[in-house]
């Protein structure tokens, strides 16, 4: 899977848990949760639905690390290798 | 600035007497102890006790608040501080020509700001009324009709996003104040009025009886309801921080919860300063290595959080624990929603003792059934009531409540007086009084008390959902659902959930013209999250034909739950019309 692949399904989960949230408007750098005001309970749902379609286990610990498109991608892009 | 005086709140009156006596052991409870009213003349003023009479004990250089803002700053402020800050800020207010019993809200996150304004509002005399941040549009419009905001303060980004377009229609608004340096048309910025303003400023007297906070609550039908607190409720903060939380002086103390509900004012502000601990406040939200890292270098030793979050930390193991020195904790207590025994024993595994579940509400303004210190932890349970707290389980028969002995479920009851207890929910008498039988304040909640004295958590005996710790009102989210083209009719229910206790679920009919599609699912769906926020808002949506109906209309809500749960569907009779 590719960079921009992995970005399309990103924003796709995204979407998908916040409809309210239009993907062709989400900043490579927009926090998920101080600019996109998901809650805690939204991101529990991203992790789930991005393991769902990456295969890549997002450990609590990690979830800092999925918070704006951009260190998203490039941590499932490392943890898909 | 302005400079037009109130004199009833000029603040010169009164400037000589900041001093308070604290009685001991006079009273009839345990809590009458603390008593905060000036022996003069009667009078009570949270900020006053808060704040003040520690600046008058020689405690003016103690840190009162660690600040941890989102982007790592830290920040320390003294009582010395949180008193020209709120000094400051109650001068403000009275130079824009505001009076005493006006209501001022609070919409902003977790920044020094809010806890100026906070006490500079009851040091004016005025009425804090704080607001969850992440609420949508149409929650925070709601509250501040009825609560008829005279002051709004929030940032810029939430008013331009949330506010802006309606502000004009809330007819009592006569200021708006940003925080920062500059502010959108209309407003005004909050930093240079603060560096202007004068920094003396002596508490407004406030009678103990006199409006000091508004919390609002859910309904099942109608709206949001403000619940009344008054300024003597002090006295029960300062009791139950003490006695529920174990808060001595100089304690650090880690409230988690978000002023905008009630247990980050009560115990997130009042309670802490009241006792003159200590408190941490972080900026953001959950982060599992942010949280234990913030234990481990501030040091905290009384840590106060909710089951969302706790669940969350077991989620990630004890491992992830272990990275940290949590060794300064010496007590941990959880509110919101019961705690599952599981977590009450991982914890004692991972920080070498129990989160102390507790409960309270809204309407009882501090922790009545509690987890005390020192007492054995019932896993699963609230605990025993407070001393000077009587509790009961009692069941409606006609207009009479009868008291049921130990292992039956019935409704939980307490016998009101203690002084946090609201007095009215705002403009709707008949509402409170509603709420009180055969002197018994009936607490919505459905519980059993053992054989030992403690008491569980069955589930509400009304509509009401909650979800991460918070009610929502099926109401208000089915009013909003139904603003939308493509919804003729909504029902919503909570659903279990294993991290949030219950999760929003929605049952819609469509009007004609309209046809379920995942599309429409989205678009409602998006609708909801615009108009009420991401915690308010339904996480799934149905589509049903018709819904079940009571002869008289009423959607029955009960019924949905039964079946979404596959439990028995109970007293059916007055079911007209089923679901489809």
């Amino acid at each position: 899977m590719n960079k921009a692949e992995i970005r399309a399904i990103y924003l796709q989960e995204l979407s998908r848990i916040a409809p309210d949230i239009e993907p062709e408007t989400v900043g490579d750098n927009d926090h998920i949760q101080e600019d996109l005001e998901l809650d805690s309970m939204d991101v529990l749902n991203l992790v789930t639905a991005l393991h769902e379609r990456t295969g890549v286990d997002i450990p609590e610990t990690d979830y800092p690390r999925i918070a704006t498109v951009a260190l998203a991608v490039e941590y499932l892009k490392g943890a898909m290798q | 600035m302005a400079q037009r005086r109130n004199p009833e709140i000029s603040g010169r009156d009164n400037s000589q007497r900041i001093d308070v006596t604290v009685k001991s052991g006079a009273g009839k409870s345990p809590f009458d102890a603390d008593v905060f009213t000036n022996e003069r003349d009667g009078s009570v003023n949270i900020a006053n006790v808060a704040v003040d009479r520690h600046v008058v004990d020689g405690h003016a250089d103690q840190v009162a608040l660690i600040w941890l803002g989102k982007d790592g700053d830290r920040r320390e402020l003294t009582f010395g501080d949180l008193k020209d800050l709120s000094c400051r800020f109650a001068s403000v207010l009275r130079d824009h020509g505001l009076a005493k019993g006006d209501s001022v809200f609070v919409l902003m996150g977790r920044v020094p700001e809010l806890y100026a304004c906070a006490l500079g509002t009851l040091r004016a005399g005025m009425v804090f009324t704080p607001l969850f941040s992440a609420f949508g549009p149409e929650p925070i419009r709601t509250r501040m009709e009825i609560g008829g905001a005279k002051v709004l303060v929030t940032t810029a980004a939430i008013y331009k996003r949330k506010i802006a377009e309606w502000r004009d229609q809330i007819n009592s608004l006569k200021l708006v104040l940003i925080v920062g340096e500059d502010a959108p048309e209309g407003c005004v910025a909050l930093g240079p009025e603060l560096a202007a303003a004068s920094p003396d400023f002596a508490p407004v007297h406030t009678a103990p009886a006199d409006p000091a906070l508004i919390h609002f609550t859910s309904g099942t039908t109608g709206k949001p309801k403000g619940a009344l607190h008054v300024h003597n409720a002090v006295a029960y903060h300062a009791f139950s921080g003490r006695h529920a939380l174990d808060l001595q002086p100089g304690t650090i103390f880690w409230c988690t919860a978000d002023p905008g509900w009630v247990t980050g004012t009560s115990y997130g502000i009042i309670a802490p300063l009241v006792n003159r601990v200590t408190m941490i406040v972080d900026e953001a939200e959950f982060d599992l290595d942010r949280w234990y890292a913030t234990v481990q270098n501030e040091k905290v030793e009384v840590w106060y959080t909710a089951p969302t979050a706790i669940r969350m930390m077991m989620r990630a193991g004890a491992e992830a624990a272990a990275a940290y020195d949590l060794s300064s904790l010496r007590f941990l207590a959880s509110v919101g929603e019961p705690l599952n025994p599981e977590a009450v024993i991982w914890s004692e595994g991972v920080f070498g003792q129990p989160f102390h579940d507790n409960w309270w509400q809204t309407e009882t303004g501090g922790i009545m059934i509690a987890n005390q210190p020192g007492m054995t932890v019932k896993p699963g349970s609230m605990g025993k009531p407070m001393p000077g707290i009587v509790a009961g389980i009692v069941a409606r028969e006609n207009a009479t409540l009868r008291e049921l002995p130990d292992k039956e479920i019935g409704e939980l009851a307490l016998r009101p007086g203690w002084p946090s207890m609201m007095r009215t929910y705002l403009h709707e008498e008949a509402r409170y009084q509603k709420c009180f039988v055969d002197g018994w304040y009936l607490t919505g909640d459905l519980a059993m008390r053992d054989a030992d004295g403690y008491f569980w958590f069955i589930g509400r005996a009304d509509d009401l959902i909650k979800t991460s710790g918070h009610l929502i009102g099926p109401f208000e989210v089915e009013s909003a659902l139904i603003e939308h083209e493509a919804i003729a009719e909504a029902a919503v229910i909570g659903i279990p959930d294993e991290t949030a206790g219950e999760i929003v679920k929605a049952y819609v009919t469509l009007n004609p013209g309209f046809d379920p599609s995942e599309a429409l699912e989205r678009e409602v769906r998006g609708h909801a999250r615009k108009k009420l926020g991401a915690a308010v808002a339904p996480r799934a949506i149905l589509f049903r034909k018709s819904l079940p109906k009571t002869r008289s209309g009423k959607i029955m809500r009960r019924l949905l739950k039964a079946r979404e749960l596959g439990l028995p569907e109970g007293d059916i009779s007055t079911l007209e019309t089923d679901e489809t």
